[in-house]
């Protein structure tokens, strides 16, 4: 090795250690003013109209309720929150009272220290107890709660009546019966897709690796480890990935399709079923398959069984920097308690946390039945780890469907590779 | 200037570099706050963990020296994008150089009003943003529902019927090229079509009086006076495509299948930033900066030295 070259790296090596990059103070603390503007962040969404109309009538409530407080609404774009929420974690000058964001966002936010631990005002809370607990558990990381869940998210199985009909079949019972459904449709009717699974589509894989009864890692003694390599999760992941086949949904069509896509797909009338959210019900409906379509749970492995779906949602979370801290939680408990959540599902149709609303609405609204049971079955979550959301954004879990269902990699070297992947990120 | 007055040579070197200095300073201070600072933080970053913890100021910092780049060089899949970003590159680089070099001799061969359609279309892509023009481009290669393949299985290629253009590896990235190619390739036009033009009549016609034929007036008259500007405009390229990121990320739906069509800029924003992995990130922005900077570099020196040995285009 020639030393001369090494030389003035070393040197500059020395030199960069001696300073350091910038980083911002660490929060401050807050207080509890009882006047003031309370800040909130609320995500801005499609036709954001019905939304925006029940949070101000929410808004003026609390003012009304709390003389010399306003209430500062900002509506933060789904796709830039990562921006917006990295400013208010590095200048908490700049940071919301009450914030509005995703439970799969939890376990990388609470890292930064910035969010208040609400697991004392929940106990306190008397609609606290309605909630689901596996609803509440995504809202926690370590143990600590940081929002109230104000609404869900869950997927249950799309499938087309007039198809099922015609071909004398019934709504799978079990996931092998799916398969089999999905071969039957293709075969009969060519240009439409047994069921749209898409290769980027994570949170219908999912639920075929929790049917099977395992998961995509562990946890032991605060260390996460990936457990897809073997087992339960590997046949889960077989399972799907032998969905994307010419048969079902050919990998040159389906191999690079998102949950968005997908469901895409089946409202546009080229698929006999898909796995699709109750937030994804307006798009059906807008499709051409409207009124040409029924709603079941997924099913598990076993006749009556429901495969666990994955619990999406968001959350209310305060600021720990927040100097109306008082005021912040109350407004998110407003916001987040029976009356709101009903009204926010009749404004967005999104699905309330608070079992009792669940029950009121899902007897008025049969096409509710399925998700609401598929709730009730139980549901899960993605690993609460801060590593997940980077697993999420590498496409790990995605990559290795593609290249089963391509056959670029045995089922064995994929899998390899993506808990590889995953350890290396859980870090 | 300072030169107009006799004076001693040391003490006028003195003043000029004095005044040189001050007529830079406003455009250096401008420099080393939006170029030499954030490389300098960039630079820095890349030898710590740095993520949102880090910056938000709620872990401390630790120094890694460079384990960050000792990750990213021991990674299989970097130099398999690596590779892929070179190749690609190459391709949108030659393609969009010969398609606006072919264009620019054609416009000037044509009458006014075809040479005006011709700019016009150019300039239609070029000011296309990149988005709206990786979309219109998926449109038209759709599976199911695209113009090119009703057009293809509609004059006989029925196989064509529902080619999916973005699955195969090499499918997708052709396509992708061909996108890049088609909003890239007018600056090659304009700049190159000002070149031609900017070539003295005389020069020409002296040399076709000394008969000199058609095919050697361009190689030894307007290749060696119009160099200079395609070295700009092969430098641009080399820079452009190899940063690609809207295109890739748009048309093969963030990478591909199995992200087998990833190119560097994708794969730094994958890998790092939508992870918030600062420090990893930071360090792939080096290398790539590094990278183009050696490219370029080692361009611009061979396209001196050719040009020196061309000065005299009549040997």
């Amino acid at each position: 090795m020639r030393l001369r070259p090494t030389l003035p790296a070393l040197a500059a090596l020395a030199l960069l250690a001696g300073c350091a990059p910038t980083q911002s103070a660490p929060a401050a603390a807050g207080g509890d003013e009882q006047t003031g503007t309370l800040r909130v962040w609320l995500f801005d969404e499609a036709s954001r109209a019905p939304k925006e109309a029940a949070v101000k009538e929410a808004a003026a409530e609390f003012e009304a309720a709390h003389s010399g407080v306003h209430v500062d609404v900002q509506w933060v774009p789904v796709e830039g929150r990562a921006d917006k929420f990295s400013g208010a974690f590095n200048d908490s000058s700049n940071a919301p009272d009450v914030a509005e964001f995703g439970n799969t966002d939890v376990a990388s936010y609470a890292q930064t220290g910035a969010l208040s631990d609400l697991s004392g005002d929940l106990a306190s809370w008397p609609a606290g107890k309605d909630l689901l607990p596996s609803v509440l558990d995504t809202a926690k990381a370590n143990g600590k709660t940081y929002g109230l869940p104000w609404y869900t998210g869950v997927r249950a199985l799309y499938y087309r009546t007039d198809v099922f009909a015609e071909l004398g079949l019934k709504p799978p019972a079990t996931l092998a019966e799916l398969a089999d459904d999905a071969r039957k449709i293709r075969a009969a009717k060519p240009d439409l897709y047994g069921i749209a699974t898409g290769g980027k589509y994570t949170y219908a894989m999912l639920p075929f690796v929790w049917a099977n009864g395992g998961d995509v890692a562990k946890q032991d003694n605060g260390k996460w480890t990936s457990t897809v390599e073997s087992g339960a999760a590997a046949t889960g992941l077989a399972d799907y990935a032998a969905l994307l086949k010419d048969d079902i949904c050919p990998p040159s069509a389906c191999a690079n399709l998102t949950g968005t896509q997908s469901v895409t797909a089946f409202a546009g009338g080229k698929a006999g079923m898909v796995i699709g959210g109750d937030f994804n019900r307006k798009a059906v409906e807008q499709g051409t398959v409207q009124g040409k379509y029924g709603i079941v749970p997924l099913p598990g492995t076993k006749p009556g069984s429901v495969a666990p779906a994955f619990a999406g949602g968001n959350l209310l979370g305060v600021f720990g920097a927040s100097k109306r801290h008082g005021l912040a939680v109350q407004f998110a408990q407003l916001l987040a308690g029976p009356e709101y959540q009903e009204k926010m599902y009749a404004a967005m149709g999104n699905l309330p946390t608070l079992q009792s609303v669940q029950k009121k609405l899902a007897a008025n609204d049969p096409s509710l039945k399925a998700f609401v049971d598929t709730l009730a079955a139980g549901t899960k979550f993605v690993p609460a780890a801060p590593g997940w959301s980077k697993i999420d954004s590498q496409n790990v879990l995605p990559t290795a469907v593609q290249q089963i269902a391509t056959g670029g990699k045995t089922p064995a070297a994929a899998l390899s590779d993506a808990a590889a992947a995953m350890n290396k990120n859980f870090g | 200037m300072a030169t107009l007055r006799p004076r001693a040579p040391g003490r006028a070197v003195r003043r000029d570099g004095r005044a040189a200095l001050l007529y830079l300073l406003p455009a250096g201070i401008l420099l080393a706050a939006v170029l030499v600072y954030p490389i300098y933080q960039l630079v820095l970053i890349s030898f710590y963990d740095y993520g949102q913890p880090q910056a938000a100021g709620a872990a401390p910092l630790v120094f890694l020296g460079l384990d960050n780049y000792a990750a990213l060089v021991s990674d299989v899949q970097f130099w398999t994008v690596l590779a892929k970003t070179v190749g690609f590159a190459a391709v949108c680089v030659a393609g969009s150089l010969v398609a606006g070099t072919a264009l620019a001799v054609l416009a000037t061969r044509v009458r006014a009003l075809p040479r005006m359609l011709l700019f016009l279309a150019a300039l239609g892509a070029w000011s296309t943003p990149a988005i709206a023009g990786s979309y219109v481009w998926l449109f038209l290669f759709d599976t199911d529902f695209g113009l090119v393949n009703e057009v293809l299985s509609g004059i006989g290629f029925s196989g064509m019927a529902h080619h999916s253009w973005t699955f195969g590896t090499v499918g997708a990235f052709g396509l992708v090229a061909a996108e890049v190619i088609w909003c890239s390739f007018p600056f090659v036009l304009v700049t190159m079509y000002a070149g031609i033009r900017a070539v003295p009549g005389e020069v020409l016609e002296a040399a076709a009086l000394d008969g000199a034929s058609t095919w050697r007036r361009t190689w030894a008259i307007v290749l060696p006076m119009v160099r200079p500007l395609l070295t700009i405009a092969t430098i641009q390229s080399i820079i452009w495509d190899f940063k690609v990121f809207t295109q890739i990320y748009v048309m093969t739906n963030g990478g591909g299948v199995a992200g087998r069509n990833l190119v560097l800029n994708v794969y730094a924003y994958q890998q790092a930033f939508a992870g918030q992995e600062y420090g990893l990130g930071s360090a792939i922005g080096v290398v790539m900066t590094l990278l183009l900077l050696s490219v370029t570099g080692l361009y611009v020196r061979t396209q001196r030295r050719a040009g020196q040995e061309g000065a005299a285009p009549w040997r």
